[in-house]
């Protein structure tokens, strides 16, 4: 989840002027110190933010949970934001992407195949709307912000394993961090940022890079203060020039012995249930498999233990190719009474393209009835490009079981039962 | 530590439990300030369920929790910031020295007065705003009041925590007296002028928020400075309180003016008359109110020219509004600043050294926050597509304190004769018939989403919450 490459749209995070009265509480908050502000307005830096939400709550009015869809070459600076009198509105990514080709390099078709045609004239997907903004009931407490930029900790590296086939093009990492005496106490769904050594080439110290959690809250290794992360290599930006992942190629070659300065925890909605018979219906690509495989194996433990009765939990999980799907094989060793899993590979030779919405149709019936139970949280992570499809396969498949999408969706975004992480 | 005991009598994040001699200090104060709340806090309210948010610590996460409460259960409590290892003074003589876990004994007598005059003001807001509950506009506003009120509350314990604390036996004095003065009251008054004002209508509650609980954010993050640390821990956090304080001012203003606006537009009108008969408050009305909240207001920040300011600052008790982001020596010991005093009838400026002058570059910096904030009430007007703006008066308007008290002058800074005030000042400042207007449309709404008709609703709602939400359950 290497946020500062994995795609070229970003969901900034904008302060309503109009509603704002700039009494200076997120700026206060900001853990990374990305809030600024001058005598007009409070504005959020993009360069900095990592969307850990800790300035939301505090906000007296409301003007602080704004979102604006832009390509990151697009993000609205500083400098314009502190000039706004109103929020801009939305700007579709197709005109910002016909904007930049006019007047920069001209741009090849994204990486990442676009999940679902945006119709003409049709208002750009907004999955932040969808995405609850806060936990299931049965959540257990998280914990945020133990450090900051300014007070990192220190962790050892004590594994450091490759997760897919052998390819030229792809390299996922599996990396065991141990904390050692410090508390860095996480729960599934949480994320850390890892502070990267160096400096970038106008002399700043690198800015923190955030990635999932991908071991359950007891450690990587049970009754250990230790944690994992699924990192892949970025070799390539979205339009396929090679550019080296800052921090995703310093974890990936990380030595085991070698520390890594660590801030965070940071996340405290996307966190899953822990109620008896709570089902989970995970949704993912890529790397976006390591807040599910955190869910996974936390759920496995619990059933291992024999003292709790687990709901059903489903995955469906896209990736190019069987080779690229990192902790394939581990997967496949699940019961499949514990686990009902799905995958769909994109770039298969010979066989169709396949999306997880594909796959969420095709199981419209069994998918279906776990939407009708109020048991059921979903997660979706991975790239922003899945978002809208997956939406969309979720809404027919509610309706397809008798189901009205807008009060089933608006009930699972009230209860903290519809969770979108994407990047 | 930043979690708080909930199973201690009195909710705290300062290990209380461990400190004995001042649990039982503060256990014997807590049935008093519960005495004085049921007998001059919110009239009538003790069985409604409010809508109301909790801290449950002081991380971003865990302060701002909502849930239905009666305001007698409120859990008060006794929450510091969390501490920073190796804070060191940024200001004044003392500058890079570490920051003060005790009194120093030699500032012993300047820090209780302080923090005496912060803790003084914060019963008396609640002491003012008693009855307004009973012609509140909205279940949206009147949840807003008590807000205000039982965080106003919670920055009273704030205070007595430090006094019990800190200052021995004085301190326990000033804890029970800061129960027993009352706003208003002719034998035992609270300390400072604007708290003895009455908050008659709601007009005048949201000045009040938008302007006096302003000031209170300067002298909080002043005191937010302070080389005393649990001093510096306490108000900055009583700052991320005091933000919804005047969030309920500058939109409850901001609602007021987009409802006349309306009611002007659809009249066709600006003549005050039919704008009142159509039971909007007209422009000129709320100017006057915004004049006389104004200069009340700028008044607390003290004498222009003041040695106790300077001392203050020099001995480390007080800093300056964000200290820390000021690029200067922070010792300003052979530095100037421009203020204002009459000379041959006329305003003239003079330099003075800065250390004196602190209390009016406070005073300037909250003016400056000021302005921007009635900026956007212009906005509304501007973009109800009306001429008329709001303004803040000259700072010598209508002062009582400092080298401009008592001087003849208009809002636009020219100084008058005493005959042209007297024929004015019906212009200037809210007149008796103002107020009685504004009184005869605070009439009590209270059923969900409806709102009287002088003031707009707002965007959106509490908490996330829709606008209809019932935020207050009448017991």
């Amino acid at each position: 989840m290497d946020m500062a490459v994995a795609d070229d749209v970003l969901n900034q995070h904008v302060i309503d002027p109009e509603i704002c009265i700039r009494c200076n509480t997120c700026e206060a908050t900001c853990p990374v110190g990305a809030v600024t502000h001058d005598a007009r307005n409070y504005v959020v830096d993009p360069a900095k933010c990592n969307h850990c939400l800790a300035c939301i709550p505090p906000c007296p009015t409301g003007s602080i949970d704004n979102w604006r869809r832009v390509l990151k070459v697009r993000a609205y600076s500083v400098q314009e934001q502190l000039g706004w009198d109103v929020l801009p509105g939305d700007v579709p990514l197709e005109q910002q992407r016909g904007e930049v080709t006019t007047d920069s390099a001209p741009v090849p078709a994204p990486a990442a195949p676009p999940a679902v045609q945006a119709e003409p004239g049709e208002a750009v997907f907004n999955g932040a709307a969808f995405s609850a903004t806060l936990p299931p009931w049965s959540a257990a407490h998280a914990y945020c912000n133990l450090y900051g930029p300014k007070g990192p900790t220190a962790a050892t590296v004590v594994g450091n394993f490759r997760v897919t086939e052998v390819g030229k093009e792809y390299d996922t990492h599996h990396i065991v961090l141990d904390f050692g005496a410090m508390p860095f106490p996480v729960l599934e769904g949480q994320s850390i940022g890892i502070v990267p050594p160096g400096a970038d080439e106008q002399g700043r110290a690198h800015h923190a890079r955030q990635y999932s959690v991908a071991s359950p809250r007891n450690g990587e290794r049970p009754g250990y203060n230790n944690l994992s992360l699924t990192v892949k290599r970025v070799l390539e930006d979205h339009q396929g020039r090679p550019v080296r992942g800052v921090a995703s190629n310093y974890l990936c070659d990380l030595k085991v012995g070698d520390a890594v300065q660590v801030i965070g925890p940071f996340g405290q909605t996307f966190l899953m249930p822990n109620h008896p018979r709570s089902n989970i219906v995970m949704i993912c690509t890529g790397t976006g498999s390591a807040p599910m495989r955190a869910m996974t194996e936390w759920r496995r433990r619990l059933r291992a233990s024999g003292k709790f009765e687990s709901g059903k939990l489903m995955l469906f999980f896209g990736a190019r190719t069987k080779e690229e799907l990192p902790y394939f094989g581990p997967l496949q060793n699940l019961p499949k009474d514990f686990i009902d899993i799905h995958l769909a590979f994109s770039r298969t030779a010979g066989a169709p393209k396949r999306y997880v919405q594909d796959l969420m149709r095709e199981r419209a019936a069994d998918l279906g009835a776990l939407l009708k139970d109020a048991n059921t949280c979903v997660y979706v992570c991975g790239l922003k490009a899945m978002e809208e499809g997956v939406v969309l396969a979720l809404r027919d498949v509610a309706q397809q079981a008798g189901l009205h999408w807008d009060t089933l969706r608006s009930a699972l975004q009230r209860e903290g039962r519809l969770h979108l992480e994407t990047y | 530590m930043s979690s708080i005991d909930y199973s201690e009598k009195i909710p705290n994040n300062v290990n209380l439990a461990e400190d004995r001699t001042l649990k039982r200090a503060l256990e014997q104060w807590q049935p008093n300030f519960i005495n004085w709340w049921g007998d001059v806090g919110p009239e009538g309210t003790s069985n409604h369920d409010v809508y109301l948010r909790t801290a449950v610590s002081v991380d971003p996460q865990g302060w701002a929790q909502f849930g239905y409460v009666k305001m007698p259960e409120y859990r008060w409590g006794i929450f510091l910031n969390p501490a920073q290892a190796d804070r060191t003074i940024q200001f004044g003589d003392h500058k890079g020295e570490a920051a003060w876990q005790d009194v120093p004994g030699e500032h012993r007598a300047n820090l209780r007065r302080i923090i005496v005059t912060q803790g003084d003001t914060e019963p008396a807001s609640v002491e003012q705003q008693r009855h307004l509950g009973l012609t509140c506009p909205s279940q949206y506003d009147l949840r807003n009041l008590f807000q205000v009120n039982v965080e106003e509350g919670r920055h009273l314990w704030a205070m007595v925590y430090l006094l019990q604390k800190h200052f021995g036996r004085d301190g326990r004095e000033e804890a029970e007296a800061l129960l027993e003065r009352r706003s208003g009251d002719e034998n035992n008054p609270r300390i400072l002028g604007a708290f003895n004002e009455k908050t008659p209508d709601w007009l005048a509650f949201f000045m009040f928020t938008y302007f006096t609980d302003r000031d209170g954010k300067f002298q909080l993050s002043a005191l937010a400075e302070s080389s005393f640390d649990p001093l510096a821990r306490t108000t900055r956090f009583m700052l991320t309180e005091e933000a919804h304080h005047m969030f309920v001012g500058e939109s409850g203003v901001s609602r007021v003016v987009q409802r006349t606006c309306q009611v002007m537009n659809d009249l066709k009108t600006d003549d005050p008359v039919k704008v009142r008969a159509a039971g909007a408050i007209d422009l000129g009305t709320i100017q006057r109110y915004l004049n006389f909240h104004y200069s009340v207001t700028i008044d607390l920040f003290g004498a222009d020219q003041s040695s106790n300011a300077a001392t203050f600052y020099s001995s480390g008790l007080k800093g300056r509004f964000e200290e820390g982001k000021r690029s200067d020596d922070h010792v300003l010991k052979d530095q100037s600043y421009t203020v204002l005093e009459v000379r041959d009838g006329q305003l003239a400026e003079k330099s003075v050294p800065m250390l004196n002058a602190l209390n009016e570059v406070l005073r300037d910096d909250f003016i400056k926050d000021s302005v921007a904030g009635i900026g956007r009430w212009n906005k509304v007007i501007e973009k109800a597509g009306l001429p008329h703006r709001l303004q803040v008066p000259h700072k010598a308007f209508h002062r009582n304190i400092g080298a401009l008290a008592g001087i003849k002058m208009a809002p636009d800074g020219r100084v008058v004769s005493e005959p042209e005030w007297n024929d004015k000042v019906g212009e200037w400042l809210p007149t008796d018939e103002d107020r009685a207007f504004v009184a005869s449309l605070m009439g009590r709404v209270v059923e969900p989403g409806k709102f009287a008709h002088w003031i707009a609703p707002p965007v959106m709602g509490i908490n996330r919450q829709p606008i209809d939400f019932e935020y207050v359950r009448f017991g």
